[in-house]
């Protein structure tokens, strides 16, 4: 409650320091707008905003399926199969020294103006994290735990799906919670190399017409669009990882 | 009956077991008594097959066996239970790694329960409970792996004095009722002296057989028994020995 109380007078302090300055200042709407301007535009601008918010949390949520899909056949693979982890762990790490920058025309050449290449882009910034914290979920598995399931005639599958996938599960929400949070810089990414929709797309477009107002309306929605993303991932957790203590993480 | 004959193990030419032998009669409790890290939860390893040994053989009953995997149970001293069952569910899991658990597997468990004391905690998840509670229910899932054989490391080393006393009666009390061969590994004399039939002194790395105790007294041994406390001052001495 304290940290909640904490957290609102940060934010407040900071919106009041900012359209003080906006007000009081020499400083053009067009350079940096009022946050009371940018909920003016949010509410004038809500369909429009609300349409294109909808097309990003699309590409959004398929972009964390695709990479989470992704994500658990790999690590149980390179799991259960140590030779896959020898041959895949250099091409994993290698694969984020690529600038996403780099890689968004590319996906948009390759898949098009459509919805796939920002699929794409957002799973490819998520499906590293995921897939880190699940191995290593999987592999700080108590030994003795592995002594007893063997103990207990449990096969490869059994023990899977009865020790090591509930045990890695805290580690999964915790990769899961960075991915969500990071998804719309793939997605937003995507759309501003090429697209016909989306905050990316809008953002690009206000920019080019002087409209920072709807540029901070469209980033505002982007933040809370994470922030919900954010708290649906944390919902789960503590649905299905009910015996970690998730209150005091990030 | 166990039978084992002539054990080896070497960790890069390093002899941490050498040329151990065992046997123990069926329905028996035999103590393996030695300093930490003599070699004695590599023994089990071996015995559990979980890494190979390089000599020797093991008889169950007069047949040889590879290892004792899906034959012997495990207790270790920590309890082991997985977090995000209740307690009953952990109870249950050797039976849930075979087939979904019948209703009479569930009744079976209720009953271990009751004889526990843990009857009114069956839904509680570990967290929920304490540490004596928690080994408690180990012990039941060590019961419900339905194997004629009990390997125990270290039961109840983990636990307060109060708690250990309890968990000795309840052992002797299953012990009787479920007819099990046990073999028990322990660095405390007074386990060993209290609930074992035969004691086996081990010596530090190689692990060897030095000495084997028969204890031939009833089951309702006390603390203070003079004809214990004889014994338990020659176990020390011999560990002394051993030490230094």
């Amino acid at each position: 409650m304290k940290s909640r109380v904490l957290s609102f007078l940060f934010l407040g302090g900071f919106l009041f320091s900012w359209e003080f300055f906006c007000r009081f200042s020499d400083i053009q709407p067009f350079i940096l707008p009022a946050p009371s301007r940018i909920l003016f535009i949010i509410e004038k601008e809500a369909p429009l905003l609300l349409r294109h918010g909808t097309a990003t949390a699309i590409e959004i949520l398929l972009g964390t399926a695709l990479s989470v899909i992704a994500a658990v056949i790999l690590a149980a693979a390179m799991f259960i199969f140590p030779a896959a982890e020898k041959a895949l762990a250099p091409l994993l790490v290698a694969s984020q020294a690529i600038p996403v920058f780099a890689l968004a025309p590319l996906l948009v050449a390759w898949l098009g103006y459509g919805i796939g290449s920002k699929i794409l882009m957002a799973a490819v910034i998520i499906f590293f994290p995921v897939t880190v914290s699940l191995l290593q979920g999987f592999k700080s598995c108590d030994a003795d735990l592995a002594r007893l399931f063997s103990a207990m005639g449990a096969g490869t599958w059994k023990t899977f799906r009865l020790l090591y996938w509930p045990w890695a599960m805290p580690y999964f929400f915790a990769g899961l919670r960075v991915a969500v949070s990071v998804a719309a810089i793939g997605a937003v990414i995507g759309e501003w190399v090429g697209s016909m929709r989306g905050l990316g797309f809008l953002m690009m477009q206000a920019n080019a017409r002087l409209r920072t107002d709807l540029v901070f309306a469209s980033i505002a929605v982007l933040s809370a669009l994470s922030i919900f993303l954010w708290k649906i991932v944390c919902f789960f957790e503590k649905k299905y990882v009910h015996w970690v203590d998730t209150t005091n993480s990030l | 009956m166990i039978e084992v004959k002539n054990f080896t193990k070497s960790f890069h030419n390093r002899l941490v077991i050498g040329d151990f032998s065992l046997f123990a009669q069926e329905g028996s409790l035999t103590a393996l008594l030695g300093p930490s890290g003599c070699g004695k939860s590599t023994f089990f390893d071996l015995l559990m097959g979980n890494i190979p040994r390089d000599g020797g053989n093991l008889f169950l009953s007069g047949k040889e066996v590879a290892d004792l995997k899906n034959i012997a149970a495990f207790m270790a001293q920590k309890d082991l239970l997985l977090p995000w069952l209740t307690l009953r569910e952990n109870a249950l899991l050797p039976v849930s790694v075979k087939k979904n658990p019948s209703s009479s597997d569930f009744r079976e468990a209720e009953e271990l329960f009751e004889i526990l004391g843990l009857s009114g905690s069956a839904d509680l998840y570990p967290r929920h409970v304490s540490g004596g509670m928690a080994q408690r229910c180990a012990l039941a899932r060590t019961i419900l792996f339905r194997t004629p054989i009990v390997l125990l490391d270290e039961p109840f080393s983990a636990v307060d004095a109060i708690t250990r006393q309890t968990l000795r009666s309840l052992l002797l009390l299953l012990r009787s009722r479920f007819r099990k061969t046990l073999l028990m590994i322990t660095h405390d004399v007074e386990d060993a002296l209290l609930l074992a039939d035969s004691i086996i002194i081990l010596s530090s790395t190689p692990m060897t057989a030095r000495e084997k105790l028969a204890i031939p007294t009833p089951k309702e041994r006390q603390q203070g028994d003079p004809s214990l406390q004889e014994k338990k001052e020659r176990i020390l001495a011999m560990l002394q020995e051993n030490v230094s």
